[in-house]
């Protein structure tokens, strides 16, 4: 699992021994596969290079060989934990190049999902960093909820996790009935889970000690070096792609952007939870005005027809084997669209030139830029806080290597 | 040349006047402005940007390879003003190198190991310009037009 290398240095002092730790790719705290290697003097560390790489799957490469419907379905496999996010992502940059109109109800169920996403998240997010600094009931609690939430998905996609359900021009299926019934359980349910984490570890003393002031780096260092999302928030910097610039209709919702001045990893955590009751907010809102109507745009050369009109009526039949044999040619143009994930700013950079492929997808993943910022981070403290600076970040390593 | 919409854009015309050469066009799609710039003054516009123009955040960098053109290389930086709230897109055409962004912008550093990695692009003055994403010994840059999605053989650990 770890290798390590003793140098002894002859200084002043006398003799130092200086190591080099090899964390990774395999330790159970770099969630994934990433490996960090340790310059230590003692407990402290000296140099800190994170070797990414392990999950390199050439999706972007991929993109290149699929049609613009298929790589909705890789998308799904970028951040794993944020699926509908990404799905999200890639829908709204290739329905603007298209010009796509999309429905009411299916923006507003794309808010509503986005934002289950972001609890599921945050909850696989709590248990694990909680777990890291021992903490381990909070792992069983938040995990209870979570499947909740995946039993939603599986209702409205069939599949937990790769749900690829938000698609180019709308949603793949309508919601089945009873499902609302089951969102508004949750709705009721949740609110006191949250309670029961922060009275776990608000007032826990070793939570607090191994989170309180640790981790901290300057605004400036952190924009220079490309940190988003909840850790750059945590900074007192309202970024958050939703009020910057809002996509399917967030405009039209009432949140708040939690943001705190402390820059620790306490601090992380405190917004991350006050994000989850503001995306609570946000499903109940968009629970009680969902639109009546559509969830797939109405232009039958480029979305799927409805199972029924495709074995029903002649047109139908012949758009649904154009479009699934052809695929669509989307307008030669690039774009590029910014959604807020829960790791932080997630971009689809997609590139078209006329025909039924892209030139290029690439996707600017927030892992990738708050790992980057992970060695300033951690530098020149213990190496028992760098494993509670790198729970604090949340990273995902599908999301960072792509 | 810049459109006359384009030259009212403060930070355009900002730009236009400090380094007159370095911008070669732009366009406007979807309320997105991408500007060309000369690839050798990339460094100076993006350090007029950030300096000038309050673009604190280099969103990411990426190439697009526009195979069998010639250049064929688009090396694509996304820029946002947190302050402001404006993001902007800057585009340079290069054939095998140009200059690293990292001076300017730090974070610049993983992005351009990528492009480097992926596309075969050489950063001049990058402080750490080494494979990122591939194995260190992997022969050729996979996200090239003319590299194939499918049939290339690599073995891992195994002996040669």
């Amino acid at each position: 699992m770890s290798e390590t290398i003793v140098e002894h240095q002859e200084s002043e002092a006398g003799t130092t021994r200086r190591m080099t730790l090899n964390m990774g790719p395999q330790h159970p705290s770099t969630h994934g596969v990433l490996r960090v290697v340790l310059e230590l003097d003692g407990e402290f560390i000296q140099k800190a290079r994170p070797e990414i790489g392990y999950l390199h799957t050439g999706i972007e490469k991929q993109c290149e060989a699929l049609n613009w419907q298929q790589i909705i379905t890789l998308t799904d496999r970028v951040d794993y934990l944020a699926n509908l996010s990404n799905n999200l992502c890639y829908s709204l940059a290739v329905e603007k190049l298209l010009g796509l109109e999309i429905p009411p109800k299916a923006q507003w169920m794309r808010v509503l999902l986005a934002e289950l996403t972001r609890i599921g998240s945050h909850l696989v997010w709590l248990g694990t960093h909680a777990l890291d600094m021992g903490a381990m009931t909070m792992f069983f609690l938040t995990f209870r909820e979570r499947e909740e939430l995946m039993k939603l998905f599986e209702m409205i996609s069939g599949q937990r996790l790769m749900t690829s359900y938000i698609r180019i021009g709308g949603l793949a299926l309508d919601p089945p009935r009873g499902w609302e019934k089951l969102v508004r359980a949750f709705l009721a349910d949740f609110p006191s889970k949250i309670d029961e984490y922060e009275t776990l570890l608000n007032n826990n003393p070793i939570w607090l000690r191994r989170t309180k002031g640790i981790g901290v780096i300057s605004v400036e260092s952190m924009l220079d070096v490309g940190i988003t999302g909840p850790v750059i928030r945590a900074a007192g910097i309202p970024l958050d792609a939703r009020k910057m610039t809002p996509y399917s209709s967030y405009e039209k919702f009432d949140f708040a952007v939690p943001t705190s001045t402390d820059n620790d990893v306490y601090a992380r955590y405190a917004v991350r939870v006050a994000e989850m009751r503001e995306s609570l907010k946000i499903v109940q809102q968009a629970m009680d005005g969902m639109p009546e109507g559509p969830t797939r745009a109405d232009a039958h050369r480029l979305v799927l027809p409805e199972r029924e009109k495709m074995k029903t009526q002649m047109e139908a039949l012949i758009y649904h084997f154009k479009i699934v044999t052809e695929g669509i040619a989307v307008p030669e143009g690039e774009v590029f669209q910014v959604v807020e994930s829960p790791r932080g700013e997630l971009g689809y950079y997609v590139v078209s030139d006329g025909t039924a492929k892209p030139l290029r997808v690439h996707m600017r993943t927030p892992s990738f830029g708050n790992l980057q910022g992970l060695p300033r981070l951690i530098e020149n403290r213990q190496i028992a806080d760098a494993i509670a600076v790198m729970g604090s970040l949340d990273f995902v390593l599908g999301d960072c290597d792509r | 040349m810049l459109s006359e919409a384009l030259l009212e854009n403060e930070t355009i015309a900002g730009l236009v006047a400090a380094h007159p050469t370095a911008v070669l066009g732009g366009v406007t799609q979807f309320d997105e402005i991408t500007l060309t710039i000369e690839p050798g003054e990339i460094v100076a516009t993006l350090a007029y940007l950030k300096y000038h123009q309050k673009f604190d955040r280099l969103s990411t960098v990426t190439a697009v390879d526009r195979y069998p053109l010639d250049p064929r290389f688009e090396i694509v930086y996304h820029l946002q003003s947190v302050g402001r709230n404006v993001r902007l897109r800057l585009r340079a055409s290069v054939a095998t190198e140009i200059a690293s962004a990292t001076i300017v912008y730090s974070g610049a550093n993983w992005y351009e190991r990528e492009v480097f990695d992926l596309f075969g692009v050489v950063f001049t003055g990058h402080p750490n310009l080494e494979r990122i994403m591939m194995p260190d010994d992997w022969k050729g840059h996979p996200l090239r037009r003319d590299f194939p999605t499918h049939g290339f053989k690599y073995s891992y650990g195994e002996q040669q």
